[in-house]
């Protein structure tokens, strides 16, 4: 499982405090706990606080690089301020481009412009690919289906390997009016989207997103997690210094034979 | 739609381990030997992704073995009193790349031998040999535990391969060999579940998972080579798909299972052809098989056998 951990961002009040104070050891200490809990890349995000976010991205990269050589995830809306984290991050383990849609009704090019982002920061970047496009996010299966095979043939039009790309189907809160039929619809979705390569393009979901505003939060996403793992979920961005979800993560993987059996297998991450 | 390039996909490789210490290494070995790092399945990818060729270590025996069936016993006779010449005989004449010096002579069924006598003969083949050594337990938990830590203490700072441990039995021998900066060898019986734990109660006890080698225990041609063979497949694939459990690389005991065959020893068989032909062929065809699952170190005892063995692994890798 390709986990993101979730914690440097912005919108956490700790974070905005350390950027607004260049506090370096609050972050450092954020990368290097979530690291040795498992995370394969940390996520970055500034949140929306900074005054200027192209500078508070280039400072929490090489912040975390300073002691910290997890690979990252640059996470904005904005190309300019993953722009601004590509300039000096060090990208030779693989760095991630979170995220771009298909479209957008400003910019039709969008992707394209992540692609060739990606491009020149080396051959191991990565994007994450959101099922969105100019007219939003879709309500039903098949239009996020058909994003997500549109996603995958622009990327192959492009030469971009399909093992770089994560399509992420767009988890929204479920305590939301007639918003419960969303997750189901998700998970028919990625039966679909797994088949659209092969190998199949890598699936991540901000899981976190689900439980927004809900009652038993961690409850709902271990349950949730489970579920997709097994319709073929191969990557999360999360909280990786919950115990009980990676313990989750541990045991449906090995519960799908992709993580060979052993007595200690909760220590696999 | 272009067909994509499967072969590429692996993300994991097998670990890359170099055993023996040189003098500027602080040790006595003549030279290193470099094993695993394929990125691949055997046979799959470019040959850059094959990455080191698979090497054969020859059993030497601690003291001489009664057991031996005659055409095995043959090439031998004039060393197997000094483990050393044997050792040295293997090396100069047959072509091994590495030793794996077995204290079978220790087990309390067989010789019983003590520890002073382990060192003594762990210190005559570290002086008649320059490959590095592998250094391999008797079997016996309780005899195990008393003599290897000696041997081990004898080869310090000589980058041996030790072993092995098991579930049930592996904290002392992980402890020295962690303290005298040799590699281990972590055993399972043909049990991958086994096999992954193992790895993970040395790697609790600190020991760096880039110095283990895995034995999965082997069957010979004719006495569950499938298992082997799948149990080693399956290994290399988790390696490859990023298991660092089990990434590590794999050593197999061709010499002892293929000569426990009875189509290999029994020399009174007039329809199963020459004794002295059937032996090495068993053996050489039970190396060549699993090297084919992807397995980095064989070991082997019939110098024929070892001759037919490299000459394929030339042609391969």
């Amino acid at each position: 499982m390709i986990l993101i951990g979730e914690r440097i961002n912005g919108m956490f009040t700790i974070v905005k405090e350390a950027i607004a104070k260049k506090d370096k050891k609050v972050i450092q200490g954020l990368a290097e706990k979530q690291a040795k809990a498992g995370a394969t890349y940390l996520d970055v995000n500034v949140g929306t606080a900074a005054a200027d976010q192209e500078d508070a991205m280039k400072w929490l990269v090489e912040t975390i690089q300073e002691t910290c050589s997890t690979p990252l995830s640059l996470d904005s809306q904005k190309p300019v301020v993953i722009a601004a984290g590509l300039k000096v991050v060090n990208a030779e383990n693989g760095v991630i481009l979170n995220s771009t849609p298909l479209n957008r009704k400003t910019d039709e090019e969008i992707m394209d412009k992540y692609i060739e982002m990606a491009n020149q920061a080396g051959p191991k970047a990565s994007i994450i690919a959101l099922t969105m496009d100019k007219n939003g996010v879709p309500q039903d299966i098949d239009t996020r289906v058909a994003i997500a095979a549109e996603i995958v043939s622009k990327a192959m039009e492009k030469d971009f390997d399909p093992q770089r790309l994560f399509i992420d189907p767009i988890i929204l809160p479920v305590k939301v009016p007639d918003a419960q039929v969303q997750p189901g619809n998700i998970l028919t979705a990625m039966d679909q989207i797994h088949l659209l390569a092969e190998p199949a393009p890598h699936m991540t979901i901000g899981l976190s997103n689900l439980s927004q505003g809900a009652k038993e939060r961690s409850l709902i996403n271990r349950i949730f997690l489970a579920m997709a793992i097994s319709r073929g979920l191969d990557s999360a961005i999360v909280d990786v210094l919950d115990q009980d979800l990676m313990n989750v993560v541990a045991t449906a993987e090995m519960l799908m034979n992709k993580q060979i059996y052993s007595d200690s297998f909760l220590k696999v991450y | 739609m272009p067909v994509p390039e499967i072969t590429d996909s692996f993300t994991g490789s097998v670990n890359r381990v170099t055993l023996g210490a040189t003098k500027e290494d602080g040790g006595t070995r003549t030279l290193t030997i470099t094993i695993g790092g394929a990125r691949n399945v055997v046979y799959g990818g470019s040959a850059e992704d094959a990455s080191e060729k698979p090497v054969i270590a020859m059993d030497v025996l601690d003291s001489k073995p009664s057991d031996w069936p005659e055409t095995l016993a043959e090439p031998y006779e004039d060393v197997m009193d000094s483990p050393g010449d044997w050792a040295k005989k293997c090396v100069e004449q047959f072509g091994a790349d590495l030793i794996c010096l077995i204290f079978e002579g220790i087990h309390p069924d067989k010789d019983d031998n003590d520890a002073a006598h382990a060192v003594k003969v762990t210190q005559e083949v570290l002086k008649a040999v320059g490959v590095p050594l592998i250094l391999w337990g008797c079997g016996n938990d309780e005899k195990d535990n008393q003599v290897m830590p000696k041997v081990s203490g004898a080869a310090k700072g000589e980058k041996c391969l030790i072993g092995t441990i098991t579930e049930d039995n592996y904290k002392s021998l992980t402890a020295i060999a962690l303290a005298d900066g040799h590699y281990l060898i972590s055993e399972a019986p043909i049990d991958i579940n086994i096999a992954k734990q193992v790895n993970i109660l040395a790697s609790d006890m600190g020991f760096p998972l880039e110095r283990i080698v895995t034995f999965q225990s082997t069957g010979a041609l004719g006495y569950g080579i499938e298992y082997a063979y799948s149990i080693q497949e399956r290994q290399r694939l988790a390696a490859l798909t990023g298991d660092k459990m089990m990434a590590m690389p794999a050593i197999c005991d061709v010499g002892y299972e293929s000569w426990r065959a009875k189509e290999a020893k029994l020399a009174d068989a007039p329809g199963w052809g020459e004794a002295a032909d059937r032996g090495p062929m068993w053996e050489a065809t039970t190396a060549i098989c699993l090297l084919q699952a992807g397995v980095d170190i064989i070991r082997m005892r019939h110098p024929r056998a070892v001759t037919t063995t490299k000459n394929f692994i030339n042609q391969i890798w």
